[in-house]
């Protein structure tokens, strides 16, 4: 493919979570590098676009998504994502994990998870090393946990050996079995077959611990309630490598949501009682949770217009993925930058890939939004399958232009 | 709303005192279709439906699960459409989902009447229930009442809760730990796990069916464990007032959830009435979710 034109965004409000910078000042782009960013008239050779009004920041590292949706991405801001092996077939073969690293191309780029285990199916190892040789940037073990301790154990150290982060979903799985909700009030009225919330401590506890005996990395995708947060908080002040992520539905939703029997509501780990979401926002706050993510799962009409405890759970997130985290800004539970960099930078760490910065040399995966743009959330800004507690909410903070690779995306 | 039930039971009532006469010609239903739309299997409800459907003069219709396109792999939702568009005027559903019944509702034309769904609710079961009470005790407010058994998976403790709290009786959950939800005292119900403490007192017993397929091991050990501590003998009985009433949704087991002598006495138990009750209640549903479509003065579209 050609090389893009040089571009120069000028005027924009950017904001680098990695090196602080936070001013409105110009960005050269040149051979899909970043090349400089400061006060110098753009040169003759570059084309201008005006970014006067908006942010700039680095593109969105979504961590943790089930689709590599690439129009999703797109219209997202999203310009990396750490990918689910839940496919079918599950990515648990060195093969799948080279094929699935070339899906987004030239939308997103796509950074697969292997699964930890055959079929994802919690018995047997997948060739993590030979996964990890084909572009796995971690292990993950899906939309479940691994019920087996002795096989998290064995996953555990046998990642830390060749240096990958393992993604683990935290509820204790023979708990959680069947369940559908959160036990408690809710459930019982609606009659709908729960699981309690301390599956997701017990899931976190042992995991912590197992990690803490084979040096691990662990990140938790998913922290949902206040005894599970507490455990990571705990972990990471005794200085354990271990991460905790969330998705918007968990600081923004209750169990009340799921009134009327919504499938739309149906999400994994269930929605919790308003006290942990209360627990969620904190987190959020005090840097308990450091990553923020879309957990783009987008379901069929089909498998959600369904009987509740029958339809399939996950919600379509990448399109809204930016304006409802720029909630948390506006709620004073952290400051734009430092949301930028839980949606960039934290997760590109964590991960080992380039991203979250703008410094010059950084590849050119750029997104540019307006903070106060408003918009109501409706199927038809949805790429795919609209599936979102959130429809018809109106929201504020639109994408206006995404870069990947120097590449002009999308431009609204 | 209270008085809405009242309206009902009074209704069904009348109902009562017609089918126990020589001649039943009363055929309002005339003319009109209704459907019973069974996605789960059911014998005494289906029955119960299909006898109050045809002394009405409907023309009755079942659905069920065996010969239905639902095990082709239709969807739930295009059965509910192909339904409606057999231009049905009141549809009976049961289903094995919560909150199932609700979404098919959605997509029909028709009065829809919820015969069961999932753990949910199972509205004209309370009902019945309530009409029985109500004839043998003469009055609900006040009364109490203790359901008894599998209250996780009961559709129908969850039903009475709400109707008979509605109507002012005290209503108690006994069940094992296993077999009682969370949460069940926000639903205005004082939980008991000790069988002979939660009948103290007690003017009603409501049984509820033990289901096979919850006792090997699940839930509780074994049946006859089961029966030790939580099934209703002549010796925990004695623990509630002289007068009470014994009922049971049915069907029962006998010598798991209750005593074979306790079933069968005619003075403390009601479970015959409540089948007859069933039909009573459920042919004032039907008559009264018609009246629209039948343009009976009074009630307006």
């Amino acid at each position: 493919m050609n090389t893009p034109p040089p571009l120069c965004l000028t005027e924009a409000r950017i904001i680098c979570p990695e090196t602080g910078h936070d001013a409105t000042a110009n960005l050269m782009i040149e051979n899909r590098r970043i090349t400089g960013l400061g006060d110098a008239p753009p040169p003759s050779h570059a084309e201008i676009i005006s970014c006067k009004g908006h942010v700039l920041a680095p593109g969105l590292v979504d961590a943790g998504v089930f689709r590599a949706d690439a129009r999703a991405c797109r219209t997202g801001g999203i310009t990396r994502v750490v990918l689910m092996p839940d496919g079918s077939p599950p990515l648990d073969d060195p093969a799948l994990v080279a094929f699935a690293r070339g899906t987004g191309k030239p939308d997103v780029w796509v950074h697969p998870l292997v699964a930890a285990t055959q079929g994802l199916a919690g018995e047997e190892l997948a060739e993590l090393g030979l996964a990890r040789e084909a572009g796995a940037v971690g292990v993950a073990t899906g939309r479940s946990a691994i019920s087996s301790a002795a096989v998290m154990h064995r996953l555990l150290s046998y990642a830390r050996s060749f240096d990958l982060t393992v993604v683990t979903h935290s509820e204790e799985p023979s708990l959680t079995k069947n369940a559908v909700a959160t036990e408690g009030e809710y459930a019982t009225r609606l009659g709908l077959p729960a699981a309690p919330a301390y599956a997701e401590a017990l899931a976190i506890a042992r995991d912590i611990r197992l990690a803490e005996a084979t040096g691990a990395r662990l990140h938790f995708r998913q922290v949902t309630t206040a005894e599970g947060l507490a455990l990571v908080r705990a972990a990471r002040a005794r200085g354990l490598d271990i991460t905790a992520g969330i998705t918007p539905a968990h600081w923004l939703l209750n169990e009340t949501a799921v009134a009327g029997f919504r499938s739309f509501a149906r999400l994994s780990p269930p929605l919790r009682v308003e006290e942990d979401r209360q627990s969620v926002l904190e987190a959020i706050a005090d840097g308990t949770i450091t990553i923020i993510s879309s957990g783009h799962d987008p379901q069929s009409q089909d498998a959600k217009r369904q009987p509740f405890a029958d339809a399939a759970p996950g919600m379509a997130g990448a399109e809204t993925l930016l304006a409802l985290s720029l909630s948390l800004v506006r709620e004073g539970q952290m400051s734009l930058i430092q949301m930028l960099a839980a949606l960039s930078l934290a997760p590109a760490r964590r991960f080992g890939l380039p991203g979250g910065s703008l410094a010059p040399g950084q590849p050119a995966d750029i997104l540019v939004f307006d903070e106060n743009a408003p918009w109501r959330i409706a199927p038809e800004r949805f790429a795919g399958h609209a599936n979102t507690p959130f429809d018809s909410l109106p929201v504020a903070g639109d994408v206006r232009l995404t870069i990947k690779g120097g590449e002009r995306l999308w431009q609204a | 709303m209270p008085w809405e039930i009242r309206f009902l039971l009074d209704e069904a009532a009348l109902w009562v005192d017609y089918n126990r006469a020589r001649s039943r010609d009363d055929h309002r239903l005339a003319g009109l279709t209704m459907i019973n739309a069974f996605f789960e299997n059911s014998t005494r409800t289906l029955l119960s439906f299909e006898i109050a459907g045809k002394r009405l003069g409907a023309d009755v219709v079942n659905l069920g699960v065996a010969g239905s396109s639902v095990k082709k792999g239709e969807t739930l939702l295009d059965t509910a459409l192909t339904l409606n568009a057999m231009r049905p005027d009141v549809i009976v559903i049961r289903h094995g989902s919560s909150g199932a019944v609700q979404l098919i509702a959605e997509k029909l034309d028709c009065p829809v009447i919820n015969a069961g769904d999932g753990r949910h609710e199972h509205p004209t079961q309370a009902l019945l229930d309530a009409l029985t009470i109500r004839r043998r005790k003469g009055r609900i407010q006040g009364l109490n009442v203790a359901i008894c058994g599998d209250i996780l998976h009961s559709r129908v403790a969850r039903s009475n809760f709400h109707l008979l709290a509605a109507l002012g009786a005290q209503v108690r959950a006994v069940a094992p730990a296993t077999l009682m939800p969370q949460g069940i005292e926000r639903l205005g119900v004082q939980p008991f796990t000790d069988m002979e403490a939660g009948l103290d007192g007690a003017d009603v017993v409501m049984m509820l069916r033990l289901q096979t397929e919850r006792m090997a091991g699940a839930f509780v050990p074994s049946t006859r464990e089961y029966y030790r501590f939580f099934g209703l003998t002549e010796a925990r009985l004695a623990r509630a007032a002289p007068d009470v009433l014994v009922m049971h949704p049915g069907p029962m087991n006998r010598g798991v959830e209750i005593e074979s002598a306790i079933a069968d006495d005619i003075v403390r138990s009601a479970v015959s009435e409540q089948v007859e009750m069933g039909v009573a209640v459920r042919m004032a549903c039907l008559d009264i979710l018609t009246r629209r479509r039948r343009a009976v003065p009074g009630w307006p579209s």
